[in-house]
């Protein structure tokens, strides 16, 4: 195993596909001779020239819209979207064209396509560039959205996603960059649509994914100082959902907090609440409380930026509050 | 053009006009849904268009496009099957009058987000040009579509990137009920592709082989160079922009003046008037596409309705 960080993961995944694949390329805002904002394509630029890597107009429907067509003629193209927030551009494609054209064609156009969008507050940057809507997105039967959040998580998953034949969302954390992991020497993947157990416990069950598993794996870390056990399940995929981690945890610990960085309100936490009622509403020992964004557009102050933002102690003080 | 690709041009003409009169009974009965926008009057843009194209050149287009799907080789029973949202139509039913296609026909769709699929056609020539072969994309809009933003990052890319796109822009006149005049800042549109660069022409939409040789120009242009073209086709739909509008936005005697300009007589005259073909042949046409029809209807009915299961089919190709 080796300790890599999530950036040089996300940039291994790409590597290594596009050495495998010669259908495979890259298509985005500043990702070839900027060597992407977040570095992720540093040097691919001057490895693959520009055919495969190319740098864009700053349009995103031209992007995305022309990374669909790419597709629908058969190459593999991974598409940037510099942040996420741009990808309300291209709304369109991303809800209304990508999910739809292999079902409304009955089946006669594949999307073997990749939207690498760059996600999360944190950074200061305002309200229009600090979003965590990945529930919006994750609303849309025909677009799977992944959205990983440990480096072998994250090279695993977006090397099944530049296979696969449909069209995914692939959300990293703009934060998460320098996070290093464990990864795994040589060839891998990992399926696109399974959750995991990142940490056992007996207590609780927190369910979260990305950047809420950071948070989660401290805050774990920290009430086992306690001595308060918790089991932390990670999407890794928002859609489409795994749910059987989730409710074979629950059934253990009965009790649940979830965790994600995007607003509550509508979000992702109020689908898993809804499914651990419908599912194992006899297991539930305690309501089960969600952690989540407060409900504001961010500020760009840093203590009011952190202060709308879920942290740790957050998280601590739910999981002590459903074991009352 | 030889004279049989003439008669057979005329075929096709007839056939759309056709299809799409039984169409509009069928309509009327209820036993087609959703938003249905004939084509009746633009017959010659399409017709003329798609013969100018090699087979292996792809065809897009907007939600009109029951006549581009005829024209690309769709029969007339898949056409009839899917407007009926039966299982035996080239979308299984799943897409209705705005969404046919057929891969193998290099039919693209049928895409009913005005102006969405335009970022899409340059996104084909994106993954030819990667392939590294000299297809052209033929991408078919309305006047209204470029009003848009995505035309205007389609064009833009096309022509930065060099490729191999054929931006057919058919107007006309109106963007559903709206004017050119009442909508777009120029009403020559294709000054707009003047503001990218891209040379562009213009042509008389009724007339199938004014069509069919700008059309030719334009492709020979958009291959050798490997770069894209705008064509602006002038048209006019002789019927309301979808079943049900009350056209209360012009005059009976503009529509009247214009179907003077019928591109079938105006074919018809001109194949009489050359020899090209005699009025004999042109009437076994006529004869030949009614029964073309009634097979297709016949067809479309006895077809089976999509079975419970095709609901959760296709949703993912994984």
């Amino acid at each position: 195993m080796a300790k890599i960080t999530m950036r040089e993961a996300i940039s291994q995944a790409l590597m290594e596909e596009m050495d495998r694949d010669p259908s495979v390329f890259i298509m985005g805002e500043e990702v070839g001779v900027w060597g992407g904002t977040y570095a992720v394509t540093k040097g691919f630029y001057d490895k693959y020239g520009a055919m495969r890597v190319k740098d864009t107009p700053i349009a995103e429907n031209a992007i995305i819209g022309g990374a669909i067509g790419a597709a629908m003629v058969g190459q593999r193209p991974v598409a940037e979207l510099m942040t996420i927030n741009f990808g309300f551009s291209a709304m369109d494609y991303i809800v209304n064209q990508a999910p739809k054209l292999h079902y409304m064609f009955g089946g006669q156009f594949t999307l073997p396509l990749v939207i690498r969008a760059v996600g999360g507050g944190g950074r200061q940057l305002g309200a229009t560039h600090s979003q965590t809507p990945d529930a919006i997105f994750a609303h849309f039967p025909g677009l799977k959205v992944v959205s990983p959040g440990t480096p072998e998580d994250a090279k695993g998953l977006l090397k099944s996603a530049i296979r696969s034949n449909d069209p995914i969302l692939f959300i990293e954390h703009a934060t998460m960059y320098q996070v290093r992991g464990e990864v795994p020497e040589g060839e891998y993947t990992i399926p696109i649509g399974k959750s995991k157990v990142q940490r056992e416990g007996k207590d609780v069950t927190i369910v979260t994914y990305c950047k809420g598993l950071e948070l989660s794996m401290k805050a774990a870390e920290e009430l086992s100082k306690e001595g308060i056990e918790v089991e932390v399940v990670d999407l890794r995929t928002l859609r489409p959902l795994d749910m059987e981690p989730v409710i074979e945890s629950f059934k253990k610990t009965n009790r649940a907090v979830v965790v994600e960085e995007g607003w509550k309100s509508y979000g992702v936490g109020s689908e898993i609440v809804s499914r651990i009622y419908e599912e194992a509403f006899d297991y539930v020992d305690a309501p089960i409380i969600r952690v989540a964004q407060k409900e504001v557009p961010l500020p760009y102050n840093r203590t009011l930026e952190q202060a709308a933002l879920p942290q740790v102690h957050d998280i601590t003080a739910a999981v002590k509050e459903v074991l009352k | 053009m030889k004279k049989e690709q003439q008669i057979d041009l005329y075929y096709q003409m007839v056939l759309i006009r056709r299809l799409e009169e039984r169409g509009a009974e069928l309509y009327q009965q209820g036993k087609i849904g959703g938003f249905m926008h004939l084509y009746i009057g633009q017959e010659a843009v399409s017709t003329g268009l798609i013969a100018a194209r090699e087979p292996r050149d792809r065809v897009i287009t907007a939600y009109r496009d029951h006549g581009v799907a005829l024209n690309c080789g769709i029969s007339a029973n898949e056409v009839m099957a899917e407007l009926l949202g039966k299982a035996t139509g080239m979308s299984k039913g799943k897409g209705g009058s705005m969404h046919m296609a057929d891969t193998s026909k290099n039919m693209w769709g049928g895409h009913a987000i005005v102006g969405g699929h335009l970022p899409i056609a340059s996104g084909f020539a994106i993954g030819d040009q990667y392939a590294g072969n000299d297809n052209i994309t033929i991408c078919m809009f309305g006047d209204g579509a470029t009003n848009i933003g995505y035309f205007h990052e389609a064009l833009n890319i096309a022509k930065t990137w060099g490729l191999r796109v054929l931006w057919v822009c058919e107007n006309n006149q109106y963007g559903m009920g709206t004017a050119v005049d009442r909508a777009s800042a120029v009403t020559d549109i294709r000054q707009k592709a003047e503001g990218y660069g891209m040379k562009n022409g213009q042509v008389d939409g009724m007339d199938v082989l004014k069509v069919y040789d700008a059309a030719k120009d334009a492709l020979d242009y958009v291959r050798k160079n490997s770069q894209p073209y705008l064509l602006e086709i002038d048209t006019y739909r002789f019927r309301g922009h979808s079943m049900g509008d009350p056209e209360r936005y012009r005059k009976a005697e503009e529509v009247k003046k214009w179907q003077e300009n019928d591109p079938i007589g105006i074919f018809n005259k001109q194949l009489l008037e050359k020899k090209v073909a005699t009025a004999k042949v042109l009437d076994e046409i006529e004869a030949r596409v009614e029964e073309e029809i009634a097979k297709a209807v016949e067809f479309a009915e006895a077809s089976p309705e999509p079975a419970a299961e095709e609901l959760y089919s296709d949703i993912y190709a994984d």
